[in-house]
């Protein structure tokens, strides 16, 4: 058995976890501090690419990075490089629909922070970005990791997007979901089947951690 | 060294517009809830940014509008003591005072001696959900000392507090501050609060500050209704005045005042404390009968309609010792009001 869509499809959603957890968070932050009306309409649309169906996100990505439109002819000039069809164009559809629910997250924990911490910190001195990363981050850590463990599990299932960006090329762009229906396609059960356990095996294991860190997170609420 | 306070904020119909002078000394922000004290502190801390306005601290101009200037919270040198202290929950006591000083080659020794200082070595390892009311406000204490401010701000640290713990803080902290060389401004609604720990009092009353007085010349005559609520006066009325009396048309009498009354006088304060029991020729006689009597714990107010007094018309607040002789609900009973204690209360300025 060949296991480079397993070893594809894990680094292609470790890479889109780390951009979405940077966004994400970014946008949680910022977004959070906007006034109501403008947070409410970067929200719908921040959030869409989590309801709307795969393959519409993935044509919608299409038009942006692809060969002949705008960043796609504009990265083709300038690094000569070609964004779809590639084994990390499977990144962008990973991205796209894993970050509205690491950016939903980390708001709803940023917005159950206590901003008075903050301010407390700013008058004793204390600069911004300490106050992020070893106040506010530790305080929402629960949100945040949920958030993560979610994107990754939400990036490693990706097949719509994954399938119009980088399709299948055996050995090049082929992830475990891509595999999965091309084997079915072409009739090996067996094959498929394989997979299939693979993938299960690998979602439970994630849906396990975030169990345990929403027990955890529960645990912490009741005791302190 | 000095606070000079002078802004100005809107937020949305309210309208802030205070203006204060402090030394090196505890000066009260009296006013009741919603009247801007919290706002003000934030805005001295730079936590908030009035609309327009001027503030300096020792020479040191934190915001003005005209200038320019607003310099961020981290550099104005400004504690600010939050009513539930906002310790930081993921460090603990020891993080939490080592994080804010300043100086990398002192940190170990400073935080050592503030909380041998403030009797926190035993808690040190602790965080502050595991500490008691008190650790938790000493922690707080020294974690704003290890930053070393110019000036320190109290925004209400007592209310949250049941009335035994609340005493016992309130000594430890006029104890802390007691050391402190700099401004200290200690906002609060309680008048017995403000006047154990302060000498002078700025009165805040719906956004707008008046003039800053000692708080024994607020007890004694306080001059706006706002300063004699907060003073502890209850009985309040719309007067008229003529020479050295004032007639009340809600209750339809006159008072003796025997001393000339301003013209434009047109309401005046009457402590419940200073109603009292009287023959018919007292002074001032005032024929009631009794609406109501509460008992308080050291006191028993008796709530007394006028006789002759409009519909309407506000009832009279009398505060007695439990001990005297009271007056059943529905009895009739003559009491009088001393012409010096009748307070002579002005409208607010408008200042624009």
């Amino acid at each position: 058995m060949d296991w480079y869509p397993l070893w594809n499809s894990i680094r292609i959603a470790a890479i889109a976890t780390v951009a979405v957890f940077f966004l994400g968070l970014l946008a949680a932050y910022y977004i959070a501090r906007l006034p109501r009306l403008v947070k409410g309409l970067l929200d719908v649309v921040l959030t869409l690419p989590l309801v709307l169906p795969p393959t519409v996100v993935g044509w919608l990505l299409l038009c942006l990075l692809g060969p002949r439109r705008p960043l796609g002819a504009w990265a083709q000039s300038v690094f000569g490089l070609r964004l779809v069809m590639t084994w990390w164009s499977a990144v962008f559809a990973s991205v796209a629909v894993a970050f509205p629910l690491m950016y939903r997250t980390a708001r709803g924990a940023f917005e159950s922070f206590d901003e008075t911490l903050a301010e407390a910190g700013q008058t004793l001195g204390l600069s911004n970005a300490y106050l992020f990363w070893r106040v506010r981050m530790p305080c929402c850590r629960q949100g945040i990791l949920a958030g993560t463990v979610l994107a990754f599990a939400r990036a490693l299932g990706e097949y719509g997007a994954t399938s119009m960006l980088a399709g299948y090329t055996p050995g090049r762009t082929a992830t475990i979901s891509t595999t999965v229906y091309q084997l079915w396609r072409t009739g090996d059960d067996a094959g498929a089947m394989g997979w299939v356990l693979v993938n299960v095996a690998l979602s439970a294991v994630f849906l396990l951690a975030l169990n345990l860190l929403e027990r955890r997170r529960s645990g912490r609420g009741g005791g302190a | 060294m000095a606070l000079s306070v002078k802004i100005q904020k809107r937020l949305g119909n309210f309208h802030l517009a205070v203006q204060f002078e402090a030394g090196d000394e505890t000066l009260a922000l009296l006013g009741a809830s919603g009247c801007g004290k919290s706002v003000t502190l934030r805005c001295i801390a730079g936590i908030m940014t009035p609309d327009e306005g001027k503030i300096v601290l020792d020479g040191v101009t934190l915001y003005d509008s005209a200038a320019g200037i607003n310099l961020p919270p981290q550099r104005r040198r400004v504690g600010y003591l939050f009513q539930q202290y906002a310790l930081f929950p993921n460090m603990t006591v020891r993080q939490n005072i080592a994080a804010v000083i300043r100086d990398r080659s002192a940190k170990e020794s400073r935080t050592r001696e503030l909380l041998r200082r403030f009797r926190l070595e035993e808690v040190a390892a602790l965080r502050p959900g595991q500490l008691s009311g008190g650790q938790q406000q000493r922690t707080a204490l020294a974690r704003i000392l290890a930053a070393e401010p110019r000036a320190i701000l109290l925004d209400e640290p007592l209310s949250a507090l049941d009335s035994f713990l609340r005493q016992q803080l309130e000594l430890e902290l006029a104890e802390t501050l007691g050391s402190f060389s700099g401004t200290v401004l200690w906002v609060s609604h309680d008048r017995g609060e403000a006047f154990r720990n302060c000498r002078r009092v700025c009165v805040l009353d719906d956004g707008r500050s008046q003039e800053v007085r000692t708080l024994e010349e607020l007890f004694r005559s306080p001059d706006t209704e706002a300063a004699a609520r907060l003073s502890g006066c209850e009985n309040f009325l719309d007067v008229l005045p003529a020479g050295e009396t004032v007639s009340v048309p809600a209750w339809g009498v006159t008072l003796a005042c025997r001393r000339p009354v301003p013209a434009e006088l047109r309401r005046i304060g009457i402590r419940a404390r200073h109603v009292l029991p009287a023959g018919a020729g007292a002074e001032n006689a005032l024929p009631c009968r009794v609406l109501r009597v509460v008992e308080d714990v050291f006191s028993t107010v008796v709530l007394l309609e006028l006789q002759g007094a409009a519909s309407g018309a506000p009832p009279l607040r009398m505060e007695l010792d439990r001990t005297a002789r009271k007056s059943p609900v529905g009895a009739y009973l003559t009491v009088s009001v001393q012409p010096e204690h009748i307070l002579f209360l002005r409208e607010p300025q408008q200042e624009e």
